[in-house]
């Protein structure tokens, strides 16, 4: 390690800290173990059968039918998400009022109730005898067991993603470009839609694309809602699990693939995101 | 206010609009957040104080109690340790690859639950790469409680990290260094200057990460097996007492979920307003 050479820019950085090789030694066996090896497991598992056996996996009516349904209700939820996510946002941020510090961290709810909790919670309050099913079943609208279930649990998953990255950006927001607006004329919809919206867009997108990512993986919250009818309100992580069961390991291993081979897509556009963000501050 | 006239500042809302906004999100967050977690506490008392208690009481919840506790108490703990040696490794020292190793410490966040737990399956199942050995030796790893840690582990594997990596990286070197040039060995130096300056960063972390590992269910569902009594969590026997309809059962146990839950966004909060400057700058808000 020590600098050897005479030219310092080639030589390796000595260090003044002490610990590096061990906390890096850690950090890397414990990511390659416990991450990486099992992660490479999955992904060359569906090749066992070739490029033919992948898809062919793959490429059930079944299959498709549920990456469909969690990746579809998963970008309507972040959609949702989205926008109620800006109009909590704003008005945790901007408005003054009693409670506003519990309804604040209120937000976190779904973060903090276990998956499972929030699951049988949904269903029974979604459910034809349930306190909200029984209200919509009246006029003839099904939650419960219906993909609309589907959308109902990964809206709920999905909302503290979009408020918790908005209100940062919204608070640090100086107010001069909105009293340049209202100077202008601008109505002061006009300057939340036309002036404020555009410069959030960034964080806002980040907290949807988050919250469309956790939708599209959640199982916990989403199977007890969903009644799990397959090809109509049955999601790719549950068919994961049916498929293990059924011992189909590769079957199962195609769809993980596809999973996150998503996720990996929607890490790069977060980052990508993030950067675009840091930009336009 | 009173009696004198008021000047509206052109940056504050007219008030039908505080109001219609307002009601849409205090309504939103009513319907969509609240109602759930009152429902919970509803059912769960449904039957009274008594019958939560005889449900919480019940052999196969303690026993599940019991699981899920083991599995929190050895999970958090490795995943501390991973945490503060890769936050160590990235705020303190220069190497490339930085930016893609803290983007990878993330991955699991972004990976299903089910893909978490599968991924284990495939590497210690029975067809899966060790699996024949481990059954040779009579080694169970799936359906026990090293399955459950593994799968725990994987999913609450950037809590502790994610915390401490960015706040000391804004902290910096310099005290460390200072220390270190005073002849401060290694571990005093982390101890007595390091440490200090990050107890509640890691605080919060280990919070977060040891709530997600009480309540972890979807990766934990593919590895334990859920045998009553044996090998279910907490969240696995919500589920197994909800699909044999034992309503009172499963609410109880999830209410017990639930107040964890509770106290965990208290202490969280709590955190948050009181040492806001010791946290990590994603959290001051």
């Amino acid at each position: 390690m020590s600098a050897t050479g005479l030219k310092i820019s080639l030589a390796k950085p000595r260090h003044v800290l002490p610990g590096f090789s061990l906390s890096m030694g850690f950090m890397l066996f414990y990511m390659t173990s416990l991450m990486l090896i099992p992660l490479a497991a999955l992904v060359i598992r569906p090749f066992s059968l070739g490029l033919d056996g992948f898809w062919t996996a793959i490429a059930t009516p079944r299959v498709l039918a549920s990456l469909r349904l969690s990746f579809g209700m998963a970008l309507l939820a972040a959609a949702i998400d989205a926008v109620f996510g800006f109009i909590i946002a704003w008005v945790l941020v901007r408005y003054r009022f009693p409670g506003r510090g519990l309804l604040d961290a209120v937000i976190d709810l779904p973060f903090a109730l276990p998956t499972a909790v929030a699951g049988i919670a949904l269903s029974t309050l979604y459910a034809p005898n349930g306190w909200i099913g029984s209200l919509l079943i009246e006029h003839g609208i099904r939650i419960a067991y219906t993909p609309w279930g589907v959308l109902v649990a990964m809206t709920f998953i999905g909302l503290p993603f979009t408020v918790r990255t908005l209100e940062p950006v919204l608070s640090e927001l100086g107010l001069e470009i909105e009293e340049a607006a209202a100077t202008l004329g601008a109505t002061r919809l006009q300057t939340i839609g036309r002036v404020v919206l555009p410069m959030v867009m960034p964080a806002l997108l980040t907290g949807a694309a988050m919250a469309f990512a956790r939708g599209a993986g959640e199982y916990g919250s989403v199977i007890f809602i969903a009644g799990n009818i397959p090809a109509v309100s049955e999601i790719a992580p549950l068919l994961i699990i049916i498929k293990l069961e059924q011992y189909d390991y590769a079957g199962a291993a195609a769809i993980g693939v596809v999973m996150l081979a998503a996720s990996f897509v929607m890490l790069l556009a977060l980052n990508g995101l993030q950067s675009w963000a840091a930009k336009r501050r | 206010m009173s009696g004198q006239r008021t000047f509206k500042r052109p940056t504050e809302d007219p008030l039908w609009l505080k109001l219609v906004l307002g009601a849409v999100a205090l309504g939103f967050i009513a319907v969509l957040l609240l109602l759930p977690l009152a429902l919970v506490f509803r059912e769960a008392f449904a039957g009274g104080f008594s019958a939560f208690w005889k449900a919480i009481t019940e052999e196969d919840s303690l026993a599940a109690v019991k699981m899920s506790l083991m599995a929190a108490a050895i999970a958090v703990p490795l995943n501390t340790v991973f945490g503060i040696s890769a936050a160590w490794s990235i705020a303190k020292f220069d190497f490339p690859g930085k930016t893609f190793l803290v983007t990878l410490i993330d991955l699991p966040f972004s990976v299903s639950p089910v893909v978490s737990g599968l991924i284990y399956v495939l590497v210690f199942g029975m067809q899966g790469w060790f699996g024949p050995y481990l059954a040779d030796h009579n080694i169970h790893i799936l359906f026990a409680l090293p399955g459950i840690v593994l799968a725990t582990v994987f999913v609450t594997f950037p809590f502790v990290a994610r915390e401490l990596i960015p706040l000391m990286v804004d902290q910096g070197r310099d005290e460390e260094e200072a220390a270190a040039t005073l002849g401060a060995s290694g571990l005093s130096t982390f101890l007595r200057v390091t440490l200090p300056n990050i107890k509640w960063g890691l605080l919060y972390g280990i919070l977060l990460c040891n709530a997600r590992a009480l309540g972890e269910f979807g990766a934990v569902s593919v590895v334990s097996g859920h045998i009553r009594g044996q090998t279910n969590t907490m969240p696995l026997h919500v589920e197994l007492l909800y699909n044999n309809y034992d309503y009172v059962g499963a609410f109880a146990v999830a209410a017990l979920l639930a107040m964890l839950g509770l106290v965990t966004l208290v202490l969280k909060s709590l955190l948050e307003w009181r040492y806001a400057d010791e946290l990590a700058a994603a959290h001051r808000h």
